[in-house]
């Protein structure tokens, strides 16, 4: 059933008691035309794309656990595309451009807010590195625009701008079509499309081991629930993504580490944007149901435990009163930790794999969010047409071995 | 936070003396211009980021100063042994796959 203002008002009436499942709940199949391991954003969203744009709608997406319970609804639901490089520019600003129909196209409301990210400067190197984004933004067709302490102040009010703090805010580069939307929204509204086209999204379902035929090309996968045959794998598995590609004997350049977020108690609506400092480790920004979403740095150590050491979080406090004072007498309330896979140029991997038949899309690090749209969609064409999507084709596996990198670090050090 | 035991100290301290090496036992090849592209790309970026046992390198920066190695199961941050450099891993176990296929 749509989601519209007559069917809204129809069930209003009848104690909104018909409302169907949001998606199906399938038994496998034993055999598909593409296999998903993962249904996080990226895997669900590759999903629907298959269906949607390519007629692939034999297609199942296994998840260990629930769907969206992985990084999809673990982190900050920061969303912008003012990154350095043409590649990535190019890759986020698609990604962009898709958040802004998306609620629409998926007939559910993901509650894109594009509120504006601002990102903080704090000395000079901060300064200058702003400024060469935003100049490289500018060219490439990127909207992000520079701003005087006074400026940034006036966008967000809450920010202290003093000059004899421990790291004062020297200026700041602001992207107004930046923002937030909905975590679990956007894991809900791809499964529910793609569900409707087809696809079997199969929770509890674990992949155990990747089969390969006599030439070396993938002919299955087992799983916790049976083997199931296919001849097309998209492992989108974040920060397991280096245990899953094992299964198939292929090394990733690849390490997981965790990287945790908090909430603070709701209060009214106090922040109107996005408040990001990389050089200190701190962004901020407030949910719709008045929660304050602050989020941390990663540890130092590769870790699949979901578990952030108390010291980062803390760290990023220290910052976080200090750049938004008001905040100091706030309680928080919840405090948790997901898996990140980061690769060694920041940049995400999404293609082919040495083996025939296998793909991957991961990499994405700490700030995989915000291209959800976009990595679904780039990724889609590369499984169904065996060659990858022009704006992936820089994203290769291939890159570390070639040397060319697509060197994001300055971006995306710790906060995305 | 974790509570290393450093092994030349021989007494457990928090984490935030230590500075994280990364993989251990991944040694410079000798002569890196003999390698191939897919050899030299192994040594500087590919990692075995296992979820289980890994062997890896610390620093006891805010002690010591010396580096050391670790086993610690990543799944769930348990500390199994630690060890000095230079001493093969207690586990018996391969020290580092090679390329992948």
């Amino acid at each position: 059933m749509r989601f519209s203002f007559a069917n809204v008002a129809l069930q209003a009436f009848a104690h909104n008691s018909g409302w169907p499942e949001q998606w199906r709940n399938p038994e496998p199949k034993a055999a598909y035309e593409a296999i998903i391991v993962g249904a996080g954003g990226h895997g669900l969203a590759t999903a629907y794309y298959l269906a949607k744009e390519h007629g692939l709608a034999n297609v199942a997406v296994l998840e260990k656990g629930w769907l969206g319970g992985g990084n999809t609804g673990r982190n900050t639901t920061i969303i912008r595309s003012n990154y350095l490089m043409e590649e990535s520019a190019a890759l986020y600003e698609h990604a962009l451009n898709l958040w802004e129909g998306l609620s629409q196209e998926l007939n559910y409301n993901v509650m894109y807010s594009p509120r504006g990210v601002m990102m903080l400067a704090h000395n000079t190197h901060d300064v200058q590195v702003g400024k060469r984004h935003v100049h490289a933004n500018r060219l490439a067709g990127v909207d992000n625009e520079w701003l005087t302490p006074d400026e940034a102040k006036a966008f967000c009010p809450l920010l202290n701008i003093a000059r004899d703090i421990r790291y004062p805010v020297v200026g700041a580069a602001l992207q107004r079509r930046g923002g937030t939307a909905r975590h679990d929204a956007v894991a809900w509204g791809y499964a529910r499309a793609a569900s409707a086209r087809g696809v079997d999204i199969i929770q509890n379902c674990e992949a155990t081991a990747i089969r390969r035929d006599a030439s070396g090309a993938v002919s299955g996968v087992e799983t916790t629930r049976g083997p199931i045959a296919t001849k097309r794998i998209g492992v989108v598995a974040a920060g397991h993504t280096s245990v899953v590609m094992a299964m198939a004997g292929v090394r990733m350049p690849v390490e997981s580490y965790p990287l945790q977020a908090l909430v603070s108690e709701p209060v009214k609506p106090m922040m109107p944007c996005v408040v990001m400092s990389n050089t200190i480790h701190a962004y901020m920004s407030q949910s719709d149901k008045g929660e304050l979403v602050i989020g941390a740095g990663t540890d130092a150590y590769i870790s699949y435990s979901q578990t952030g050491g108390l010291h980062i979080a803390n760290h990023t406090l220290e910052a976080i009163c200090e750049l938004f004072p008001t905040v100091r007498r706030m309680r928080m309330l919840r405090n948790w930790g997901g898996v990140v896979d980061v690769t060694p140029d920041r940049s995400p991997i999404i293609g082919k794999t040495p083996v025939p038949g296998l793909f991957v899309n991961c990499g994405w690090g700490t700030g995989g969010f915000k291209a959800t749209p976009g990595s679904g969609h780039v990724f889609a064409h590369t499984i169904a047409r065996g060659e990858p999507h022009p704006l992936a084709a820089p994203f290769t596996l291939d890159r570390f071995r070639s040397g060319r990198l697509i060197d994001e670090a300055a971006a995306a050090a710790v906060a995305h | 936070m974790l509570l290393i035991p450093c092994p030349y100290c021989g007494m457990e301290r928090p984490e935030i003396e230590f500075r994280y090496g990364g993989e251990a036992h991944i040694a410079r090849p000798a002569d890196p211009n003999a390698l191939s592209d897919d050899e030299w790309a192994n040594f500087l970026y590919f990692r075995s980021n296992p979820k289980g046992v890994l062997a890896e390198r610390w620093r006891h920066t805010f002690g010591c100063g010396r580096f050391f190695n670790c086993l610690r199961d990543t799944a769930s941050d348990k500390i199994l042994a630690v060890y000095k450099a230079g001493e093969a891993r207690p586990d018996g176990a391969a020290e580092r796959a090679g390329p992948s296929a």
